[in-house]
């Protein structure tokens, strides 16, 4: 009975009384909390990204009205509202708390979930021509231990971390102030939040590496794959190496925290600067794993909008895989300020500079994509340009911030805020942006709102740029990140940075009347609704794709572009 | 595109039991939260937890076991498998270069310590905290000597090494008693092997708290340990299959991963043998006895 030849007619057998036809749905607890569907897992893991997005987002809100004006305005409040002292130093430490929750809200459960989770579940197995991932069920578990990972993070914030409520430590969670500088179970939660998060994350790189090396399609060879698709092999990579890195170094700060180890505790012979190699090493590679996929949608839709293949198809390929890799031996630069030797500085300034050039090379070759081709300027492909034009804004601080003597003045200042936020904030958000857009009437059946869609980019656009370039100029300053009051001197930028957040926070009222508008009144959308220049597998299926698409696998011609 | 599929992929029905892993997490780490800090009801929340897991993983792992014997592992579903066990392994390599990497940091940069009756104190003087000022092991501390249970340990795992693949053979050319013997062998070996380190940490001439040398020996020879504990675990369930008459010479993907397992189990035993036990306790005073 194993032996495999006699397994084809087994199989078909056993089938039989499964699926009888491709849209056959299961009832609704099934279909939703037991599924083995990349699709509705995908449409799950939007759901939940635009959630976590919400709160993460009104966190940053919360912050911008702190830092509208100099002194402290509103954070003894806020600390009396979630029952703390009324004091100074709980107010401080307030803020350290919703900078955490910022950052990690925004990079785990936001920016990951949907661009890996969401989109990447939804397309990379359509892509390809595969009917579904290759571990359905371990799909399943992989967004759903996002849940407990997010209660923890969120519960966090109602016990006790030291000085008040919450976990103040920062996204990067340093020592001594993640270990002996936060007692109480929040940093710990936070801790184990990251925990879960990493295994959903590495159990997820595993079932995409596995689906897009064995279910390709016939015909659709490795060098034929979409670039989304590279994209998110590249980005599994990334995530299947550098989380474990992570997994142990919060392992040793939870050890040293509850069972008195001494990893980076000086005083018992460890090392807190271990602690930064550590979460770095992990770290840097994640700011790829946030981007990378972004590239990939952007490839496709700048393709589709200039109904012209993508430009230097394979150097784009292999420019992604040159950032993965490049991106894992480059972590020192998020600590020149710790005391490192010239040598080593001049090291990872070096080799940080050297992923400008593929970087470079995708930039270019979007622009060549679109030079002659005939463009349109759909919602869509306005996010594609705001990303290309404000990545390459964050890229050139970027290399600014490479040099290890330059970084010692910029080090921790709003200069860092600035460039991080156009990378990601500007850049891997606006290709979610671009390719919920893209994507929206292939996923759910129903076109959205162009006019409610090119609003909302433009106010967006205006918004986070009034938001973020000040920052720039207050770093340059010398203003330090992560303070929740500053000089008189910089108050200018930061008034005008809060205005650039109203008006961020505007747009979003078109995003959401657009998702429900569409949702009950849209035009019904085509099978392509883009036209010639989508030329992508999802475009050869009915909008929504069936219930298990590729029942008959498609064969990929050698005529086939990408 | 309606009508029967025509591939060879596995299409699942659905499942409870990822949701319910889900919850068992959540209630394993919310109730480890609760213990560490003394709330009522954590260890037992925890033990919830735990026990949720393991149900999950037996449901879950029961279910594939069946589907195996349904006929849905077609030869491109057993890549899968074998695909996503050498990811599932490589992420476990880069879960130890994290403890191998405390280890070298360290070793080869050591802070001047002391190392007096179960307590750290930092050598006094100029620049004793930074690095390179002290020696590896800290002054004062015995070592395990490194060729005396720990090489044993090391010959015991090789051996095991040895056996699955004795194990492996016999079921390639159909020889169930071989394949049986050879398991058996591998879970005994692995056994003395865990009771061995057990026997070593009792013993052991330095604490795991308050000082770098512990930390480091204890956590990652305790994770390597643990995963002992997992890989002999994969094995006693091959063996129950093997009894079962599960597997074939053709199909026997199970048994192979938990041979792979094994294998690099044994590998970062190595390393830590040479690293840990050999070059990094090399110089100090060693324990008698």
């Amino acid at each position: 009975m194993t032996d495999t030849t006699a397994t084809a007619s087994h199989f078909h057998a056993h089938e039989d009384h499964g699926h009888h036809d491709a849209d056959h749905k299961p009832a609704f607890f099934q279909r939703w909390f037991m599924s083995t569907n990349h699709k509705d897992i995908g449409t799950l893991y939007l759901i939940f990204a635009i959630f976590a997005g919400i709160v993460g987002g009104a966190i940053s809100g919360l912050m911008r009205a702190e830092l509208a004006q100099p002194g402290i305005q509103y954070l003894q409040t806020w600390t009396a509202l979630m029952g703390g002292a009324p004091d100074f130093d709980t107010a401080l430490h307030m803020w350290n708390v919703l900078i955490t929750a910022h950052g990690l809200i925004m990079v785990f459960f936001m920016v990951m979930p949907a661009i890996i989770g969401g989109f990447g579940n939804w397309f990379v197995p359509i892509m390809i021509g595969a009917p579904d991932m290759a571990f359905p069920r371990m799909n399943n578990i992989s967004f759903w231990l996002l849940v407990p990972a997010f209660l923890m993070l969120l519960g966090s914030s109602f016990v006790s971390g030291g000085t008040g409520h919450g976990a103040g430590v920062g996204w990067t969670v340093y020592a001594p102030l993640s270990t002996s500088g936060s007692a109480g179970p929040a940093v710990d939660m936070g801790i184990f939040a990251l925990h879960i998060a990493g295994a959903s994350s590495i159990l997820g790189a595993i079932n995409f590496i596995t689906t897009i090396f064995n279910m390709r399609a016939p015909g659709m060879t490795l060098h034929k794959m979409p670039l989304f698709v590279w994209s998110v092999l590249v980005t599994a990579f990334l995530l299947l190496l550098a989380l474990p890195v992570l997994a142990a170094a919060i392992t040793m700060l939870l050890t040293d925290r509850n069972f008195g180890t001494t990893f980076y505790d000086a005083s018992g012979g460890g090392d807190p600067v271990l602690y930064q190699h550590l979460f770095w090493f992990f770290g840097h590679p994640e700011v790829y794993i946030m981007i990378l996929p972004g590239f990939g949608i952007i490839s496709q839709i700048v393709s589709t909008f200039s109904k012209k293949p993508v430009f230097g198809y394979l150097g784009m390929a292999y420019a992604m895989v040159a950032i993965g890799v490049v991106g894992f031996v480059v972590w020192a630069h998020h600590m020149f300020t710790t005391g490192m030797s010239v040598d080593v500085k001049m090291y990872f300034t070096a080799a940080t500079m050297v992923i400008a050039v593929p970087t470079g090379i995708k930039i270019f070759s979007w622009i060549a994509t679109m030079w002659g081709g005939s463009m349109t300027f759909k919602t869509p492909m306005l996010w594609a340009i705001g990303f290309i034009f404000l990545f390459t804004v964050g890229g050139v601080t970027g290399v600014v911030l490479a040099n290890g003597g330059v970084d010692n003045y910029m080090h921790d200042t709003y200069y860092v805020v600035a460039h991080f936020h156009y990378v990601l904030s500007l850049g891997a958000v606006f290709s979610l942006f671009a390719a919920f857009y893209y994507w929206f009437g292939k996923m759910s059946g129903r076109m959205y709102n162009e006019f409610l869609g090119q609003v909302h980019f433009w106010l967006f656009f205006i918004g986070v740029n009034v938001l973020f370039f000040p920052m720039h100029f207050l770093g340059l300053d010398g203003m330090p990140r992560r303070i929740p009051d500053y000089p008189d001197a910089f108050a200018k930028w930061n008034s005008l940075a809060t205005h650039g957040y109203e008006i961020m926070a505007f747009s979003m009222i078109f995003f959401f009347v657009n998702i429900f508008w569409s949702l009950f009144a849209g035009k019904k959308a085509e099978g392509n609704y883009w036209g010639e220049g989508a030329t992508t597998l999802e475009w050869t299926l009915s909008s929504p794709p069936p219930y298990h698409q590729f029942e008959q696998l498609p064969h990929i011609g050698d005529d086939h572009s990408h | 595109m309606a009508g029967a599929k025509s591939h060879d992929y596995h299409i699942l029905p659905p499942s409870p039991w990822p949701f319910m892993g889900a919850v068992a997490a959540f209630a394993l780490f919310g109730g480890l939260v609760m213990w560490m800090h003394k709330v009522a009801y954590g260890a037992e929340v925890m033990g919830l937890g735990i026990a949720g897991v393991l149900a999950t993983m037996f449901f879950w792992w029961s279910d594939t076991v069946k589907e195996a014997h349904a006929g849905d592992h077609t030869p491109v579903v057993q890549l899968h498998l074998r695909y996503g066990m050498i990811l599932f392994i490589a992420s476990e390599v880069m879960f130890f270069v994290g403890w191998f990497w405390a280890w070298f940091d360290f070793s080869l940069f050591p802070v001047a310590l002391q190392f007096n009756e179960g307590a750290t104190s930092i050598i006094e003087g100029p620049n004793t905290i930074t690095h390179a000022a002290g020696v590896w092991p800290p002054k004062g501390l015995e070592v395990i000597d490194a060729f005396h249970l720990p090489l044993l340990n090391t010959l015991l795992l090789l051996c095991s090494g040895t056996t699955v693949t004795w194990a492996h053979h016999a079921l390639l050319h159909g020889d169930r008693d071989g394949l049986k013997k050879g398991l058996w062998l591998t879970i005994i070996l692995g056994a003395v092997f865990t009771s061995v380190q057990a026997y070593e940490y009792v013993h052991a001439p330095f604490p795991f708290k308050g000082i770098n040398y512990g930390a480091a020996f204890f956590m990652a020879t305790g994770f390597h340990g643990f995963h002992v504990l997992v890989g002999t675990i994969f094995l006693i369930v091959c063996l129950i299959r093997v009894y079962k008459g599960h597997f074939t010479p053709q199909q026997h993907f199970g048994f192979e991963a938990a041979a792979w397992y094994w294998h690099f189990v044994d590998v970062v035993w190595l390393f830590l043998f040479v690293v840990v036990y050999v070059w990094g306790g090399w110089g100090a005073p060693v324990h008698a006895g």
